[in-house]
């Protein structure tokens, strides 16, 4: 039996996915190894969905959609890219991609941290409810589409559409931005929001990257919900 | 939901197990798409002044010998049917319109896949696992190839509404997604001579396409006209003689993800269909954007 030092191994290219993520659900419960690495993923969807235990597991490849979705206390890194949908509804924990993330990156994320290394795709943080994303590289068009809170930091630059109907999720962009999406306008970097973003770029372990050049972006509050007088 | 897989040899190594690659890339694929399953391969070119057609009959063991008879009787020749499944490949020394023309008039039971010097599209219902099976996809050499498998959501699971739909002289079509507008588009594409055989959707993207290669538009410039006539979803992949391209709508929901190493280059729906190859932990991997034409060309035919 390992002992809670040992890192338990899991080959995808032999044990089956659902056995795999059934021992990390059996984790929620009780003892068990806290350090996990799973190999030879190529690209399997769902690979380490709905964990709720405080262990750290390493994927060393690439993963297929939904990786690390709905995760709880866990720390996840994928060593090669991610597929559709990594860490969705994210509750809480950390979920880091060492290469690039496809579209909809924590999609829905409640709490947590997920760290992309590389560049992430269309619609990242799409109705993002409260996680923070730190995207080393740029993100594609229609990001923070209808982002209700948690923060989005992007290093690099952001594609058409940025924040399309977005309610108060603050988005830090440090490059260029192609386009605005509706109601989406830039804010004022206040006191506060350089020491939320100082704090996100020191979490996900980013130096050497200056605050001032970030540029915040927000909700004009001009759109329906939005206008008291249109309430019933 | 559908997948595709395509594949691009930059060098002889991928080139000589090009079918190999294809064939595990689709099979990767089966369950984005169990209804049906095809490819389009691209090797050995037809000598100049022939033209090689593919042909297709689901009648088992039909007699292709006497299609080759009569094809060489008329235009001479020596058209040697090579056959896979219910598949023949015959290179025909005449024009690919007449030999086209002439399999149409004389075998009105057989379909032509497609018609070109070096394009052979193979496609059939059924699980992709077995149609790469059963048409010996392994043996295949090329250097360039596209694969998809079918989940119908527009029309009905046929051969002839499978996947890749011929868009001309060895030019070819496969589709992610699904087009609202293809009923309008049909009728003034027929107006403008271009034939359809189905009530497919895809049929018509590439029946859009022919048109616009036609008219003269480069493929780049036919692409990127598809923004403005195309309602609805799409990731394309077009095979041309030397290369093939990519495409996605400016929403771009349908999935699309690519990989280039010093010895291919590959698209696919999935990555789990291009982890099947040589040296894809390694590759470089990227999204493509929308609405932006992604082209390679120059392939060692």
């Amino acid at each position: 039996m390992a002992t809670s030092a040992a890192i338990e191994v899991v080959d995808l290219a032999v044990t089956p996915l659902r056995d795999l993520n059934q021992r990390l659900h059996d984790l929620a419960a009780g003892a068990g190894p806290r350090s996990w690495r799973v190999v030879n993923p190529s690209g399997a969807h769902n690979i380490a969905c709905g964990l709720d235990a405080d262990i750290e597991v390493v994927i060393e490849g690439h993963a297929g959609y939904y990786c690390a979705g709905m995760n709880k206390r866990a720390t996840v890194r994928i060593t090669g890219t991610a597929g559709q949908g990594v860490a969705e509804n994210m509750m809480s924990g950390r979920v880091t991609v060492d290469g690039n993330a496809s579209q909809a990156a924590g999609a829905t994320a409640h709490g947590g941290l997920l760290h992309i290394r590389g560049d992430a795709s269309s619609r990242c943080g799409i109705s993002l409810k409260g996680a923070s994303i730190v995207v080393e590289g740029s993100i594609g068009h229609m990001s923070a589409f209808m982002a209700q809170t948690g923060a989005i930091v992007v290093c690099g630059d952001a594609a058409d559409a940025l924040g399309d109907s977005m309610y108060e999720t603050h988005i830090y962009v440090r490059g260029t931005v192609a386009g605005l999406g509706a109601d989406c306008i830039v804010k004022e970097l206040r006191d506060f929001h350089r020491a939320e973003l100082a704090g996100l770029l020191e979490q996900a372990g980013i130096t050497g990257v200056d605050v001032a050049d970030f540029t915040r972006y927000g909700s004009a509050r001009n759109l329906y919900t939005f206008k008291i007088d249109n309430t019933y | 939901m559908c997948g595709i897989v395509g594949l691009f040899a930059k060098s002889d190594a991928i080139a000589d197990r090009l079918g190999e690659h294809l064939s595990r890339m689709l099979v990767q694929m089966n369950d984005r798409g169990p209804d049906s399953a095809g490819v389009a391969v691209y090797r050995d070119p037809a000598p100049d002044g022939a033209a090689k057609l593919t042909l297709q009959c689901e009648a088992a063991g039909y007699d292709w010998g006497a299609v080759a008879a009569g094809l060489k009787a008329v235009f001479g020749g020596d058209p040697m049917p090579q056959v896979r499944d219910h598949h023949a490949v015959l290179v025909v020394r005449a024009g690919a319109a007449a030999a086209q023309a002439w399999v149409r008039e004389h075998h009105p039971d057989v379909r032509v896949m497609s018609a070109g010097r070096v394009i052979e599209i193979y496609k059939e219902t059924g699980l992709p696992s077995d149609f790469a099976a059963r048409h010996h996809l392994g043996d295949i050499r090329g250097s360039h190839a596209l694969g998809h498998t079918r989940m119908a959501t527009e029309s009905k699971v046929t051969t002839l509404g499978s996947h890749p739909f011929s868009t001309g002289l060895d030019v070819c079509l496969v589709h992610n997604g699904s087009l609202s507008n293809h009923n309008a588009l049909r009728r003034m594409l027929r107006r403008e001579g271009i034939e359809f055989h189905t009530e497919n959707d895809t049929e018509v993207a590439a029946g859009y396409l022919t048109w616009r290669l036609r008219e003269g538009d480069s493929l780049h410039d036919a692409l990127l006209q598809c923004l403005d006539d195309l309602d609805g979803f799409y990731t394309f992949a077009i095979g041309t003689a030397d290369g093939f391209a990519v495409f996605r709508d400016p929403i771009a929901c349908k999935p699309a993800v690519m990989a280039e190493t010093d010895d291919w280059v590959a698209m696919s729906s999935e990555f789990r269909a291009i982890a099947v190859l040589p040296g894809a932990e390694d590759a470089r991997i990227w999204e493509p954007a929308p609405a932006t034409p992604y082209i390679w060309e120059g392939a060692r035919v």
